[in-house]
């Protein structure tokens, strides 16, 4: 340490009085003023100076006592008789009240007074103003209000690595907390150092998780289990099973061992109703469904392996993605496979081959989301490539109802717990659509850019009112939507069941008619010589693809030059001929469209 | 005074009509077909708030006055009809 200064004082010194002493001014410097410098400026003329004119004021605050104040009425028993008028005297009171009735201004007063009256008293007596007309009839609930939704609440992922959220999972009892699972499922993409660990959030505070889970290896698919709440399940990306129990902490509480899990990252985990509340299933990419006991994660309790043709074969299996499982319905449950094709399972079956019930294809790509209308559990929605289908279990050949092609993929879809007739479905370009087919069939109700990057997942609240979204870079992003989307409509139920019979009973009879005409070219083809037969489908096929690409190519063009005619179209508005022109080119282009599509459905079907 | 008397009668047995009162500004009931305590306490309720009305009246639009306040609530109709001393106050039941 250095020692800057010394300061030496004498002991004594300390505590002396200061005595001060006057002195004569002393001149310590003068500094006259340099001519020469003057030489360094310049006079200036006019000199801008900016002043205010206005009242100087300053300001103070002054605390005054607490003056406590209260209101009270006062209530009057007697009237304010005049000084004179006694008012207990019976007399004096009359005979002011004479008095008074005998000046000439009361009389007019009251004379004019009472016509007034008399009038509305005859008013009220002649119709009662406030009748509740229409009183027998239900109150309509016309929600004249647009759909809506908006925003509340959004939870960015602390880590500063941002991983894509794959799964959200809302608390069972009282609906406070969103558990959301995390992880990159891009093969083998996933950053270094990108953390495993997936959050509980607590609604109120969107700026801290309330509970960190930290497995082994990221969770894909997270579940709360609804009979209790403090356990969840998870699925991580290495195939295992993870269980946890929030009362014990972050760590995992049970997990599965690794001989006996999946070999692909599980993507679906759904509890079972079950007596002890421990019972669930999982499913995956590698081809198959085990059911697991909590109490026991060292094996499944039971495999099925996805293989369609009934052969049990791991080689064929379809890849799981989505799993299904309705509690009403609890010896069924429905799996999404990655090529497109829906799984129904009958888990009771006595053979394993007869698990396998039938299986549904119309995809074209992996199922994200399945999942049974939660008010006629005969239909479920399947979400997957760019478009999202509802399906009957009765009609096996194809969807019911299917939503237009987008130009996004779709990722996720979920029914509306309270309508029948609403679900949601998120796009890869950041956009939630809200769906109500009860009110229009060709476009979403609801369309809301939620944000700029994918959206991964969908979750809705029990209650209908409250939707969250998990985004590519991990934020979850909570929705409520507006009164009208999630309040059972008057009718909906009925009108709901009635679209679903109709389109079943159109598909079942496309069914038939498609059946029959395959049966019929069946008999047709027999009847031909076999060598002919065969060169003719050789051809047939070279031209056919060479056709098919023809009219795939033309139908793009097609719609892209009508997108850009259209562009045009609205960036020039006031040139009716050139509209004129261009609206019959589009209808020229559509019905080239529409007929290209339909040739290229009639080649599919036989082909 | 016969005409106010013959005014007042003729209010009083209007269908639906409970009672009828004229007050003066300082709350003197001066004719009343109810008890005094009622009376005294509508008067000096309904006197506040009809200085009450007639000064937001007012305050809208100067040239504007009140003419007429009527009070509908569950049971029954209060309706005031102000001038510059006195106030007729009439409870009607009214039919339904």
């Amino acid at each position: 340490m250095e020692i800057v200064y010394v300061y030496i004082k004498k002991r004594s010194e300390f505590g002396k009085q200061c005595n001060f002493s006057d002195r004569q001014a002393e001149l310590n410097i003068d500094i006259a003023p340099n001519p020469e410098l003057a030489e360094q400026f310049v006079e200036r003329n006019p000199v801008d100076t900016g002043i205010q004119c206005s009242t100087s004021m300053s300001e103070h605050e002054a605390n005054t006592e607490r003056f406590e104040m209260e209101t009270r009425g006062v209530n009057h028993i007697e009237g304010g008789w005049p000084k004179d008028v006694n008012p207990l005297e019976l007399e004096q009171t009359i005979r002011f009240r004479k008095k008074v009735e005998k000046d000439e201004s009361y009389i007019n007063a009251i004379t004019q007074l009472g016509s007034i009256m008399e009038h509305c008293i005859k008013q009220n007596n002649a119709i009662d103003i406030y009748q509740e007309y229409f009183d027998d009839e239900d109150p309509v609930e016309v929600t004249e209000e647009a759909p809506s939704a908006k925003t509340i609440n959004v939870f960015r992922d602390p880590q500063e690595i941002k991983r894509p959220a794959t799964h959200l999972s809302w608390h069972p009892d009282g609906n406070r907390k969103l558990a959301v699972a995390y992880s990159c499922l891009d093969f083998q993409r996933a950053p270094e150092g990108m953390s495993h660990d997936s959050y509980i959030w607590d609604l109120e505070n969107p700026n801290r998780p309330e509970i960190v889970l930290k497995p082994s290896s990221p969770l894909v698919t997270l579940e709360y289990n609804p009979k209790d709440s403090h356990v969840l399940l998870g699925g991580c990306y290495n195939g295992q099973i993870a269980c946890w129990d929030t009362r014990k902490g972050s760590l995992v509480a049970e997990l599965s061992t690794i001989e006996f899990s999946h070999r692909d990252p599980v993507y679906g985990t759904i509890w079972l109703q079950s007596k002890t509340g421990t019972e669930c299933f999982s499913a995956s990419t590698d081809g198959q469904v085990m059911w697991w006991d909590i109490r026991k994660m060292s094996e499944p309790t039971e495999v099925v392996i996805m293989d369609i043709t009934k052969k049990e074969q791991l080689e064929n299996a379809l890849g799981a993605i989505s799993l299904e499982f309705e509690s009403t319905l609890p010896t069924k449950f429905m799996v999404g496979t990655e090529q497109g094709i829906v799984i129904s399972c009958n888990r009771k079956a006595k053979t394993s081959a007869e698990k396998i019930v039938c299986t549904f294809a119309g995809h074209h790509g992996p199922i994200y989301a399945l999942q049974r209308n939660p008010f006629y559990p005969k239909n479920f929605l399947t979400v997957g490539d760019w478009t999202a289908r509802i399906w009957s279990e009765d009609s096996r050949e194809s969807s019911i109802m299917w939503t237009k092609y987008h130009m996004a993929y779709l990722t996720d879809g979920a029914w509306s717990p309270v309508r029948p007739a609403v679900f949601f479905t998120t796009k890869m370009d950041g956009t939630l659509d809200i769906w109500d087919f009860v009110f229009k069939h060709c476009d979403p109700a609801l369309s809301l850019k939620v944000c700029d990057e994918a959206l991964f997942c969908l979750r809705v609240q029990d209650n209908g009112g409250f939707i969250a979204c998990g985004s590519k870079l991990g934020t979850a992003t909570l929705l409520e939507v507006s009164h009208g989307l999630c309040t059972l409509q008057r009718n909906e139920k009925n009108i709901a069941s009635s679209i679903f019979e109709r389109e079943t009973r159109r598909e079942k009879i496309l069914e038939a008619r498609h059946r029959e005409m395959r049966l019929k070219e069946k008999g047709k083809a027999e009847g031909k010589d076999d060598d002919l037969r065969e060169e003719e489908t050789a051809v047939n096929l070279e031209e056919l693809v060479a056709k098919a690409e023809e009219e795939f190519f033309n139908v793009i063009f097609a719609e892209l030059k009508k997108r850009e005619t259209e562009a045009l179209k609205k960036s020039k508005p006031k040139q009716p001929s050139l509209e004129i022109d261009q609206d019959q080119e589009q209808d020229q282009e559509v019905e080239g469209e529409d007929e290209g599509e339909e040739e290229r459905d009639d080649e599919e079907t036989p082909a | 005074m016969a005409e106010v008397e013959e005014t007042l009668k003729r209010i009083q047995t209007h269908k639906g009509v409970i009672g009828t009162m004229v007050v003066n500004a300082e709350g003197i009931p001066i004719r009343t077909t109810l008890d005094n305590s009622t009376t005294v306490q509508y008067a000096g309720l309904l006197h506040q708030l009809t200085m009450k009305a007639r000064s937001t009246v007012r305050d809208i639009d100067p040239q504007n006055d009140l003419t007429f306040l009527r009070i509908r609530s569950k049971k029954h109709e209060i309706m005031v009809a102000p001038d510059k001393e006195y106030l007729l106050i009439v409870i009607q039941n009214p039919c339904e």
